[in-house]
């Protein structure tokens, strides 16, 4: 069976969700074979985890020009493996990095490319959700090898034990002419609050919420479900919330069990990044507010007395 | 000096009801009004901004059918000096990477490029893929999702923001290509005067003959191919009710029903 390349989606040597998923889906078109991108050391704290997903492969490309560059470092060890294994396809993380690798990937090595798929079956066939999930549309490479990025929370990880050998492989020298290298990070400092796109609920406020400091109100529904929080474009350009937790069209595109909309209008640009979520529940004073029209259950009403009732009653359910 | 080229787009309207072509599933440019992407406004202000510190010329390049001449004039009338417009029914139904193909020949016919500045990616594909491949054609430093640049000398530094990464600090040589996201900066109105000046500026159309692209691009010729699309049946509004002082309590009642708490 051939490999499926599945770039390792990691931060510090510990591995995001979203390569659980990428095992999970290259599994269905081969073995999966584990590449990771980073500074010496990286991979050895990766493998027990990767085996967990059925990684039966690790490639180890350690230097420091592949953290100390952009994108490019990663495109180069790539398209070498391509060379090298013949792999069945290759997948990444649709994220910002994740979608420009994979797009040069396929510049570079001539293949068909499918960007921030939501399903990839056996056959190689990728299903897409677009503008904001408003369509379907299924599509498979035409040209050389597959490469595939696909969007994080769209497949459900299983594990499948694997013992994977750790394979080294050089990262090519780069160019300096050629790619932009990086002088200093700021990573996002995560709270106790699971990734915006990883998790299975999601509770956001809107300009409704009218400041930053009630956005307290939210920010305690969303802990006693054990949600992320989201904010809209109108409360984030408002300065009501931090601009990475934004939902819609602009932002992130999530797709929880259950999305709880407080105080937002539903704007089709807010509507696209949350439409396809499972369940959805809005709290709005509007009753003419579009939200309601693609709500399951919706409450006409001031989500300063809902919201914290719904806390008080969720925290009683839980007893 | 620094020139500088600066890639749009025409969009379907975010605010309209956009559609896929049911016959060979490519974007139905119909069906919405078209407009500038918001994304490119910021990509143009930037590079005037660039341009009134250090001087230089703003070429703008753009690919699409010829009512994107709509976009291209919008752009030259906040301040854009001039345009190139590939323009070819053969494009029809081009793919991620055979755009990229057609920007990368056509920034090629504007001489002595220093910067290209794209929009980070476009509200209609949302690949956000175009500025890496023309950087991975081109063979340029890609510094892109710019919240912040700074151009000295002949060095470029970009302040990169993603939802992902958080912040990256970037520097490349020049020439170099950057995108930039919607926190860059905002972008200015084209006064009257800008949209009279912006009716003498010269636009240059060329097809993929033109380009040397003959035969090579459209949608027979595209590296992925779309088996099918079909819209989602839209959602339905489900129960409402006005809160009577027991809002929170009904939801409550109505995630229990459903499993979720």
């Amino acid at each position: 069976m051939a490999e499926v390349l599945v770039l390792v989606d990691q931060v510090d040597g510990e591995a995001k969700k979203s390569t659980f998923e990428l095992l999970t889906a290259a599994r269905r078109l081969g073995e999966p074979a584990a590449v990771v991108v980073g500074p010496a050391g990286t991979a050895a704290k990766l493998t027990e985890t990767l085996g967990k997903y059925g990684a039966t492969k690790v490639y180890a490309a350690e230097s420091d020009d592949a953290a100390n560059y952009l994108v490019t470092p990663k495109v180069d060890v790539l398209a070498a493996l391509v060379g090298s294994a013949a792999p069945a396809a290759v997948l990444a993380s649709s994220t910002a990095e994740g979608k420009e690798v994979t797009a040069r990937l396929a510049a570079r090595t001539n293949s068909g490319l499918l960007v921030d798929v939501v399903d990839l079956d056996a056959e190689g066939v990728g299903t897409h959700s677009i503008f904001g999930g408003a369509y379907t549309v299924k599509a498979k490479s035409a040209n050389g090898t597959l490469i595939a990025s696909i969007r994080p929370g769209s497949v459900d990880p299983e594990e499948a034990q694997g013992t994977p050998a750790t394979e080294a492989v050089e990262v090519p020298a780069v160019d300096g002419a050629k790619a932009a290298k990086v002088t200093g990070r700021e990573p996002i400092v995560g709270g106790d609050r699971p990734d915006l796109t990883e998790a299975s609920v999601v509770v956001s406020g809107g300009r409704g919420v009218g400041s930053a400091e009630s956005f307290d109100v939210v920010e305690k529904l969303a802990d006693v479900l054990g949600a992320a929080v989201g904010a809209s474009r109108a409360a984030v350009d408002s300065g009501y919330y931090p601009h990475q937790f934004q939902v819609g069209q602009t932002g992130k595109t999530v797709s929880p069990q259950l999305y709880i909309a407080l105080g937002i209008s539903g704007a089709i640009q807010h509507r696209a990044g949350m439409q396809t979520s499972k369940t959805i529940v809005a709290v709005n004073k509007d009753s003419e507010a579009p939200i309601f029209e693609i709500a399951d259950f919706g409450v006409v009403g001031d989500l300063f007395k809902v919201a914290p009732q719904l806390t008080d009653e969720v925290t009683k359910r839980k007893g | 000096m620094t020139n500088i080229v600066v890639l749009v787009k025409q969009v379907p309207d975010t605010y309209s009801e956009r559609k896929l072509a049911a016959g060979d599933n490519t974007l139905d440019r119909e069906a919405a009004d078209a407009v500038l992407d918001e994304i490119n406004e910021r990509a143009i202000e930037e590079a005037l901004v660039i341009k009134e510190a250090n001087e230089g010329e703003v070429t703008v390049v753009c690919v699409g059918p010829d009512r994107a001449n709509d976009a291209i004039r919008k752009a030259l009338s906040m301040g854009a000096d001039k345009a190139v417009h590939v323009s070819d029914e053969a494009l029809h139904g081009a793919d991620i990477l055979q755009t990229s193909k057609v920007l990368a020949k056509a920034v090629g016919t504007v001489e002595g490029v220093d910067l290209i500045i794209a929009g980070n990616e476009a509200s209609d594909g949302r690949g956000g893929a175009v500025p890496a491949v023309l950087a991975e054609l081109l063979g340029l430093p890609q510094l892109t999702h710019a919240r912040k640049v700074t151009v000295e000398g002949g060095t470029v530094k970009v302040e990169r923001e993603t939802a992902d990464e958080g912040i990256t600090h970037l520097e490349a040589s020049l020439p170099a290509l950057i995108s930039v996201n919607e926190k860059i900066n905002e972008p200015r109105y084209p006064s009257f005067k800008g949209i009279m000046a912006a009716k003498k500026k010269p636009v240059e159309k060329l097809t993929a003959a033109d380009l040397g692209l003959d035969g090579e691009v459209g949608l027979a010729n595209a590296a992925s191919t779309v088996l099918e699309s079909a819209p989602k049946p839209p959602r339905e509004a489900g129960q409402r009710v006005d809160d009577e002082g027991d809002g929170g309590v009904k939801v409550a009642e109505y995630l229990a029903s459903q499993k979720l708490i």
